[in-house]
């Protein structure tokens, strides 16, 4: 069977498609605001000596990541809200739900991260006379951000390719509206073939660049 | 129709490389050859055209009178068909300076894979065949055991004995004690000598002297990729015509005399 | 707040909710095996002595991985019945595009875990007159599954948590139950909770079983 593809048609509807892009890099922006200080925080509470907190820690990022996003992102948006009283739009819920697992992932990057510096320059900033937050801030995360940079990323396109989920609640990000552009120009297989070779385009040239980077910020060990 | 190896004029090249530059050699039944030379000589790239884990560049290999491989129609370049290759590495065994065992199978095991998986064989047939070729090296009381719990010597007797299970018609010794400590090369010398007074052709690839004047019945220098000088033992290693062949022993006498007491050579 | 749990409805539905997890477990078994299967090929393909078959590996990874996979089931789903001519239903077009999915993934962790074994096992493989497969199967691939089994269950388990994705094309797996449940009994709370307690649970048991099986390879030296 000979198929007549057509682009012309998803081209002529491409305003949906980049408001939708647009959405996609808003959520996707949320989405690591949230993980960032919650993955962090969670490591530290890993890394507590008080076995509550670690016990606690634990708990959270088993439950996050034993649960499939789209599950997360119905109970974010279908249950929760009635369970707690509140209102969340589709982005809220979305964002936070993405924003909180993939904090739950990084906590393990970090976690990683900061138990591979050596026991010594905890230490050695102690006895600076530095406080928890400095040794954090000056010594250990410096150390520890170059050794998480390259799974750092893989999480974060991870992420990327995780906001499409959004989708199956309607929010307006590229699948969304590449729906709604497949079913107003009955050319379904050419907009989603535009919409993977978006994911794929900023996927891989991202990649591509931290690659580089990684290659020009090597510091010897 | 005792000739079991014949090598003619063979070449290997690697990229600009020209490692073996026009080997020609004649193995006899029986026979056990062992080849000496420096390293970067190309003693290890000739044993290993042989069973052709290196394919040969040029030339022409015959063994137990069939010549390997089809004529393309470059002169001297031959091509090698996957299945032949297969069988044929089958009738010739190896054994390796990294012994190479397969750590994931029991010592019997790693005897039986061979026999069983390309021979045919039942599970019981080729246990027997096992234990049979374990005796024969001094370590039938490993058989269950993994390899790991080996020492160096035991794993290398091992893995004679996985090459001998395939009951090949002559086997290829790499640097197989160089990998050893000194106390363990005895033990494997001593397989080595026993199978070659059993009648074994061999080809031996070693820097131990004392095997070479003890065991062998003849005795290749190998230099620059070509066959530098050939002869008897007591010609090459006492005698030797080639200025290169003096110095490369006089290096290699410093470590390890040729003894000429028999039942010494295996504990030298 | 102060909602009211009631899970009994669920014991009212359970032919439907069994019929969603025997979708599930269907899609999952599917794709764990066909991605396999995928990654073996493409992983050999990757450290292939023939340039040409090492790009076709690299390809098929870069491409596969760096697209959503929701993106990936909505193409197929479109594009299966339109190329093919025939309509062969949700379930075709998720086992295709999770499978093509899962094993862009795999074929990274077994090239991997067959690269971690010595070439000199190969060699003396090659030695006793095995050929390429053999050498594999009897081989290479038993001391690779050593390295392989950690990273190959969270792949699994990945698997496992992306089946839910195919909800969004009405393939009735455990998602699409409650979904349906969810909306006829207005219980999402409950509904969306027990979906999440099932993959928890069911990853729970995959993690075990993985556990008994890295436990029983490592048995020996």
């Amino acid at each position: 069977m000979e198929y007549q593809w057509d682009f012309a048609a998803v081209f002529r509807h491409g305003d949906l498609l980049i408001e939708g892009a647009k959405g996609t890099f808003a959520l996707a922006g949320m989405a690591i605001l949230i993980a960032f200080p919650i993955g962090l925080l969670v490591a530290l509470m890993r890394l507590s000596r008080l076995p509550v907190i670690a016990w606690f820690a634990v708990i959270y990022t088993d439950l996050f990541r034993a649960s499939p996003t789209i599950v997360l992102i119905y109970w974010f948006y279908f249950a929760f809200p009635l369970l707690v009283g509140v209102d969340f739009n589709t982005f809220t819920a979305v964002s936070l739900t993405l924003g909180l697992q993939t904090g739950a992932y990084m906590a393990e990057v970090f976690r990683g991260g900061i138990q591979g510096v050596k026991a010594g320059q905890w230490q050695a900033a102690k006895a600076l006379g530095m406080g928890l937050g400095r040794t954090l801030r000056y010594i250990i995360l410096p150390q520890a951000v170059r050794r998480m940079v390259p799974i750092f990323f893989t999480r974060l396109t991870e992420l990327f390719k995780t906001t499409s989920l959004a989708a199956a609640i309607s929010y307006t990000e590229i699948v969304q509206m590449a729906q709604r552009t497949a079913s107003d120009t009955f050319r379904p297989i050419e907009t989603f073939t535009v919409v993977a070779l978006f994911f794929f385009t900023v996927i891989f040239t991202a990649s591509q660049f931290v690659r580089f980077a990684e290659r020009r910020f090597a510091v010897p060990e | 129709m005792d000739e079991v190896l014949r090598v003619e004029n063979l070449h290997k090249r690697f990229g600009l490389l020209h490692v073996l530059r026009g080997i020609d050699l004649s193995v006899h039944k029986g026979e056990t050859i062992v080849i000496l030379g420096a390293s970067g000589s190309g003693k290890s790239t000739l044993l290993r055209c042989l069973n052709f884990l290196e394919m040969p560049s040029e030339g022409r290999i015959t063994i137990e009178g069939r010549l390997v491989g089809r004529e393309t129609g470059t002169p001297g370049v031959m091509s090698y068909g996957t299945r032949e290759l297969n069988a044929l590495r089958a009738r010739v065994g190896m054994v390796f300076q990294q012994f190479n065992l397969f750590p994931h199978m029991t010592v019997e095991g790693n005897v039986m894979i061979g026999p069983m998986k390309l021979r045919g064989m039942t599970e019981e047939t080729a246990r027997t065949l096992a234990h049979d070729n374990l005796r024969r090296v001094g370590i039938l009381e490993k058989a269950r055991e993994y390899p790991a719990r080996l020492s160096g010597g035991q794993q290398q007797r091992v893995a004679i004995a996985r090459a001998l299970a395939m009951e090949p018609t002559m086997m290829l010794f790499d640097e197989a004690t160089s990998a050893l400590d000194p106390e363990l090369v005895g033990e494997v010398l001593l397989s080595m000598r026993r199978l070659s007074e059993e009648g074994m052709t061999m080809l031996v690839v070693t820097h131990e002297l004392g095997f070479a004047y003890n065991v062998a019945d003849r005795v290749i220098f190998l230099e620059g990729g070509m066959v530098h000088e050939e002869g008897t033992p007591q010609e090459v290693l006492q005698n030797p015509k080639q200025e290169r062949t003096r110095e490369f022993l006089r290096s290699h006498t410093l470590f390890r005399l040729p003894d000429p007491a028999p039942e010494a050579a295996g504990h030298s | 707040m102060g909602h009211e749990w009631d899970f009994a409805f669920l014991l009212g539905q359970r032919d439907f909710i069994l019929r969603g997890i025997l979708g599930t477990f269907g899609l999952a078994i599917t794709c764990v095996l066909a991605g396999m299967a995928l990654g073996l090929v493409f992983a050999a393909a990757r450290l292939s002595r023939f340039a040409a078959l090492r790009l076709l590996g690299t390809c098929y990874v870069e491409f596969f991985r760096n697209i959503p996979v929701l993106v990936q089931i909505l193409w197929c789903y479109f594009a299966i019945p339109i190329i093919t001519g025939a309509q062969p239903g949700p379930f075709a077009a998720a086992a295709t595009a999770v499978s093509l999915y899962a094993g862009a993934y795999m074929t990274e962790i077994f090239r991997s875990g067959i690269q971690s074994v010595e070439k000199g096992q190969w060699e003396a493989a090659r030695a006793i007159g095995f050929g390429y497969l053999a050498q594999m199967r009897y081989v290479v691939l038993p001391q690779a599954m050593r390295s392989i089994t950690p990273p190959l269950t969270n792949q699994v388990m990945e698997v496992v948590k992306t089946t839910a994705i195919a909800s969004t094309i009405a393939y009735g797996e455990v998602l699409y139950s409650a979904k349906v449940l969810s909306d006829q009994e207005f219980r999402p709370i409950e509904s969306y909770t027990a979906v999440g307690v099932f993959f928890i649970v069911v990853l729970a048991l995959v993690s075990a079983a993985s556990s008994l099986l890295e436990r029983r390879l490592r048995r020996h030296g």
